[in-house]
């Protein structure tokens, strides 16, 4: 088994910045043929980063990669396919608008920019038909597609290119799970025949039923490498997080049933995306939404800031019916909705425009509010320790955690009497995941009512006073204090529970 | 078929609107469907089809060209200076004018690249340059085009329109075999999401400097043709054709933010827009009216394809991607 | 904030100095007074257009329907002071205004409303407006002439200056100050930038839309009432020549056509510069091929100076 230790790609003191950001410093990694590896991490570690560099997508600041112990330069994605790197990415590289055929095609092996091939196509057909996606017809448009028939696209693509090397990134994650130990069939006979697994996952009992070595990253730079089975599952997260799960969280205050209801919603549907939702937010409370993705909660989230045509039910601000159907409407004083959407580099800021003009946008032309008073930003800044060079400088300058700050701190000027959060914390360092915890629970105790859509469970557990599931456009639980546990919250997502355990608070 | 039929609807509702239009105007026409009135519809459409297909090719990897009419009037003028005397020398003429439209696409083509320039921008700036060196080669309009040769491909081949025949073979020939080739697939992949096309290993660069010079070739070929129909050469058709050369691409289903619609669409868009005109001219409404007529047409068919966007229940929906 | 002058939108007034300069050792007239106001006199007409399009440019859009807004407020006002009747001749500035503002707010609805591409639903509405024009005045050139005010406004002076000159700048500071001043201009760049964040930061993005329209044909309208007080009359086509030096001046100032960046400052640059250029092409009495292979050469030449100055920073 000698010439399995033989590193087939090797990284030497990569750094990967960009602008201010430092995604990846000073990381040594090697991985071998004959091997699937793991490479655990939380969003925002550099583990996507780092396989885009293997990939060619980007380029390092400095460092060496060495393939075979020969250096090599990944200028493009062209560069590394041709070496044998193949990716299968996070962010699908499907073109939306082409078919299953065209897609396979497109940059397969041998053919460029002249006749077009088909051979490899038997091979793609094949991996598909095996990981149960054979109904999958080649000239569907893969717009047309459903997430999890993507990524089986997806997997087909990458594996007839005959990778050596095969980067997995959350390639299963909309897969369910007799197609997922399909494709895990797939890869261990592809490791068996000499090709080199890396394999990225949030799930770990994938990690566990697949991987053979593991490497744990955390902020940028990689923080250990060992032989699957050597470390406990709380071990690996404490090594993935840098401290305990409990000292993340600011303490919950006692219950209280006294907080007068601010935000209260009655039989909400729209669309069939959502339907009879009602539930309601006190003064001082953060009450969770959780779920798989997609099944509705998201929907519910845009309907309350009025982002959704003939969205049906009943809404009451601080006792109040109201009814609004723009975001305008929503921020204004009467109201008073402040909503922080999933996707921050998007839809909560423009990237272009300096830190200043991103933070003045939604106080903008309210009423009885200065947007150029900086006193309405500098509390939240400071209570968030925003690390800037200058205000003056452009958004996009700060890493993905500091921009977080300004959604919050945008929105916050406002002073909201209801905030409403999509997933504030994914892809965040664990600090600001900290700083924001600890705002959320200070503006609580202020009197602001927070709903929170979470896809963490420790959020919803450890932070919210109630939680929310929902299941098919419904929900399908709510619970708090004890019975808010990760066994509750899973069986509730899953729409598993015998009895439904409605807990009013 | 249903596939088919649903996967390239835009497609397809663009030749259905042509049928009723063309049956239309056959049925309104004194001379009825004379091969002498589809003859001179067909010339007329096949000139806007092709100036169609040029500008199609820069819409399809998400760019749009300015200088489709200029490239024509460029071509047009030099062809009224080529395309007459030996046959060696008008096939050595021919060769010159689709080389120069060719030209003029990969000047385009290398300054939107390497000048990280936008597109609507380069060729608004080459638009102007092409022009200069048309009214160089024509001050005045005025030339000459073999007259045996433009007969022979603005006529009839047995009754049939020689610019159907052409238009067949440009489809059969060349636009159904082109899209079986790598570059015909990365042109699309490139308008659809230049990140995947990038990340699934195409040039990217490459891809869009093709794209230019085709629109530049098929420029070309687009005032080839329209030397042979009105066989002289005149440095002042340009605006007129990039306008219509872009809304007969959107009439056509091909959408402006890449990555949708077809030559065969292009096509059909400029079908379309010309037989709207012809229809107009024997339909009995007073030809002062008739522009107002053309525009509304133009608007209202533009805004039923808007009008999709009124469906739209969720107000993120219509930012589009 | 005072971004206004940036090294992109200075290029156009360095280029304008250049040409005053070179030009002048070949045509000393150049550099006398009657010759460079009458070029200030003559760059309001398409500086008044350029305005107009920068507005939309910043908002990310195109308005493709300038000649003929241009044109249609040329013939409207003509038209109502050729009708002999005093109070249709007063209302003749305003009421072509008004039609400007009018047309403005139909492109705004095509593009905010129905999502149609700027570029193809201004193009249409272009087309809708010369159908009207060739209707209205049987496709012969329109009927009508200037009023005293008109001509006074394109062809005056107050204190040897233009007054076609200072009715632009007046325009210029007038909207300078809404970009600047209110929350409208902020909107505007936003929008330009990413119109998604902007509305989901409670903004009512298709009211910003509709005016920022609205105040370019407004612009264009204007433009059609100086150059017809010009001319002494409205003519079919008469904005034709002007949509693509338009464009090309707003560009040249500074403003990405990608909207968000840029600003009004570039664009009185810009149109300076390609006057004086258009000028001083005439001048040299050289033929039209070589002043349009010129004037799209330098235009070539100066985006892409933009694009390598800041290709060195990045």
């Amino acid at each position: 088994m000698n010439q399995h230790d033989v590193p087939l790609l090797q990284m030497r003191d990569i750094s990967m910045h960009f602008g201010a950001t430092k995604a990846l410093e000073d990381v040594d990694f090697a991985c071998r043929s004959h091997e699937i590896h793991a490479v655990l991490g939380e969003n925002g570690a550099g583990k996507s980063t780092l396989m885009k560099l293997i990939a060619g997508v980007l380029q390092p600041t400095g460092g060496r990669i060495i393939l075979d112990d020969t250096d090599v330069k990944l200028a493009t994605p062209r560069t590394a396919q041709d070496l044998g790197l193949v990716c299968m990415f996070q962010e699908l590289s499907l073109v939306p608008d082409l078919t299953v055929r065209e897609n396979l095609l497109l940059g397969a092996p041998g053919s460029g920019l002249g006749w077009l091939r088909s051979e490899a196509l038997a091979k793609a057909q094949d991996v598909l038909t095996r990981i149960d996606g054979g109904h999958i017809k080649m000239s569907t448009r893969v717009s047309d597609l459903s997430l999890p028939s993507r990524q089986q696209v997806e997997i087909a693509k990458a594996l007839m290119r005959a990778p050596r090397l095969l980067i997995l990134d959350e390639a299963t994650s909309a897969l369910n799970a007799s197609v997922v130990a399909k494709v895990f069939d797939l890869i261990r006979a592809e490791r068996d025949q000499g090709t080199s697994v890396l394999f990225i996952s949030h799930r770990f009992h994938e990690i566990e039923a697949l991987a053979d070595r593991i490497s744990v990253f955390r902020n940028g730079s990689r923080v250990a490498t060992f032989d699957q089975g050597a470390h406990s599952y709380d071990e690996i997260i404490n090594m993935m997080v840098g401290q305990k799960i409990g000292e993340l969280f600011p303490p919950k205050p006692p219950v209280s049933a006294t907080g007068k209801e601010v935000l209260k919603v009655e039989n909400f549907s729209w669309e069939g995306r959502f339907a009879d939702v009602s539930l309601s937010v006190r003064e001082g409370q953060i009450v969770g939404l959780g779920g798989l993705d997609g099944q509705g909660q998201g929907a519910f989230l845009m309907g309350l800031f009025g982002l959704l045509r003939r969205a049906e039910g009943r809404i009451s601000v601080s006792g109040k019916p109201v009814s609004y159907s723009s975001p305008k409407a929503a921020k204004q004083p009467d109201i008073a909705l402040a909503f922080i959407p999933e996707d921050r580099k998007t839809e909560g800021l423009i990237q272009e425009q300096s830190i200043l003009e991103n933070l003045q946008l939604a106080a903008l032309g309210l009423k009885d509010l200065d947007a150029s008073d900086p006193e309405l930003y500098t509390s939240t800044l400071d209570r968030l320790e925003l690390k800037h060079g200058g205000l003056e400088l452009p958004v996009s300058s700060l890493s993905g955690g500091n921009q977080q700050k300004v959604v919050l701190a945008k929105w916050l000027a406002i002073k909201p009497r209801c905030l409403l959060l999509a997933d504030p914390t994914r892809g965040i360092d664990v600090k600001t995941k900290t700083q924001i915890y600890q705002m959320l629970r200070r503006l609580a105790d202020e009197g602001t009512a927070i709903l929170l859509l979470s896809t963490d469970y420790e959020e919803l557990i450890q932070l919210c006073d109630e939680t929310h599931i929902f299941y098919a456009g419904r929900l399908a639980a709510s619970m708090s204090g004890d019975n808010m546990t990760a066994q509750n919250i899973i069986a509730a997502s899953l729409n598993v529970t015998e009895e439904r355990k409605v807990v009013h608070a | 078929m249903l596939d088919y039929i649903r996967s390239n609807r835009r497609e397809v509702i663009a030749a259905i609107v042509l049928l009723v239009l063309l049956s239309l105007y056959l049925g309104t026409h004194p001379r009825g469907a004379s091969t002498y009135v589809l003859t001179i519809w067909a010339n007329q459409c096949l000139i806007l089809g092709l100036a169609a297909i040029a500008q199609f090719f820069a819409v399809v990897v998400r760019g749009i060209d300015l200088s489709v009419g200029a490239v024509m009037a460029l071509t047009n003028t030099l062809a009224s200076h080529l395309l007459d005397g030996s046959a060696i020398g008008i096939g050595f003429g021919i060769v010159a004018v689709l080389a120069a439209g060719a030209a003029c696409g990969l000047v385009n083509g290398l300054v939107v690249v390497y000048g990280r320039i936008q597109p609507i921008v380069v060729t608004l700036a080459t638009a102007s340059i092409f022009i200069g060196v048309a009214l160089m080669l024509r001050p005045t309009p005025g030339g000459a085009i073999n007259y045996d040769l433009a007969d022979a491909v603005t006529l009839d081949v047995f009754g049939v329109p020689t610019a159907l025949v052409l238009s067949g073979l440009l489809i059969f020939a060349f636009w159904i075999p082109f899209r079986r080739t790598g570059l015909g697939l990365g042109l699309y992949a490139l308008g659809s999401s230049e990140q995947a096309a990038f990340q699934s290993g195409m040039d990217t660069r490459l891809i869009r400097i093709a794209a230019f010079t085709l629109a530049g070739l098929f420029g070309g070929v687009a005032g080839l043709y329209y030397s042979f129909v009105t066989t002289t050469g005149d440095a002042g058709i340009a605006a007129n054709f990039t306008l219509n050369s872009i809304a007969a691409v959107v009439l056509g289903g091909v959408l402006l933010r890449g990555g949708v619609g077809s030559l065969v669409g292009a096509m059909a868009g400029a079908f379309i827009l010309k037989t709207i005109a012809s229809l107009m001219f024997f339909s009995g409404i007073p030809s002062l009216a008739q522009p107002l007529f053309e525009g509304l047409i133009l608007a209202a068919a533009i805004a039923v394809g808007g009008a999709d966007v009124l469906r739209a229940r969720n107000r993120l929906e219509v930012f589009g991607r | 904030m005072n971004r206004a002058i940036t090294p992109d939108s200075l290029m156009p007034y360095i280029g304008t100095a250049l040409l005053i300069i070179a030009g002048s050792f070949f045509f000393p007239q150049i550099l006398t007074f009657d010759y460079l106001t009458q070029q200030l006199q003559i760059a309001a007409f398409l500086g008044l257009l350029a305005t107009g399009a920068t507005i939309v440019i910043l908002l990310g859009h195109i308005d493709l329907s300038v000649p003929w807004v241009l044109t249609g407020a040329a013939i409207l006002s003509t038209a109502l002071v050729g009708s002999g009747d005093p109070l249709l001749t007063a209302l003749a500035v305003p009421a072509a205004l008004a039609f400007g503002a009018l047309i403005g707010i139909v492109n705004g609805i095509g593009v905010a409303v129905l999502r149609i591409p700027s570029m193809v639903w201004t193009l249409a509405i272009n087309s809708i407006l010369l159908g009207l024009a060739v209707l209205n005045t049987g496709g012969f050139n329109p009927k009508g002439e200037a009023s005293p005010l008109m001509v006074s406004m394109a062809s005056g002076r107050v204190l040897g200056l233009p007054m076609s000159f200072l009715i632009w700048m007046a325009v210029c500071a007038v909207i300078t100050l809404f970009l600047t001043r209110t929350p409208f201009g902020r909107y505007l760049r936003s929008i330009g930038y990413n119109e998604k964040a902007t509305f989901l930061s409670g903004v009512s993005t298709p009211s910003v839309v509709f005016a920022a329209f609205a105040l370019a044909g407004m612009c264009s309208a204007m433009g059609g009432v100086l150059l017809a007080g010009y001319a002494n009359q409205a003519y079919q086509s008469m904005g034709d020549p002007f949509l693509l030096p338009t464009i090309a001046a707003v560009v040249i100032g500074g403003t990405s056509i990608l909207g968000g960046r840029g600003g009004l400052f570039g664009t009185v640059g810009g149109a300076l510069f390609i006057t004086l250029l258009t000028s001083i092409l005439s001048v040299m009495q050289i033929g039209d091929a070589w002043k349009s292979i010129v004037f799209g050469v330098i235009i070539l030449a100066m985006l892409l100076f933009q694009t390598m100055r800041k290709g060195a920073h990045a």
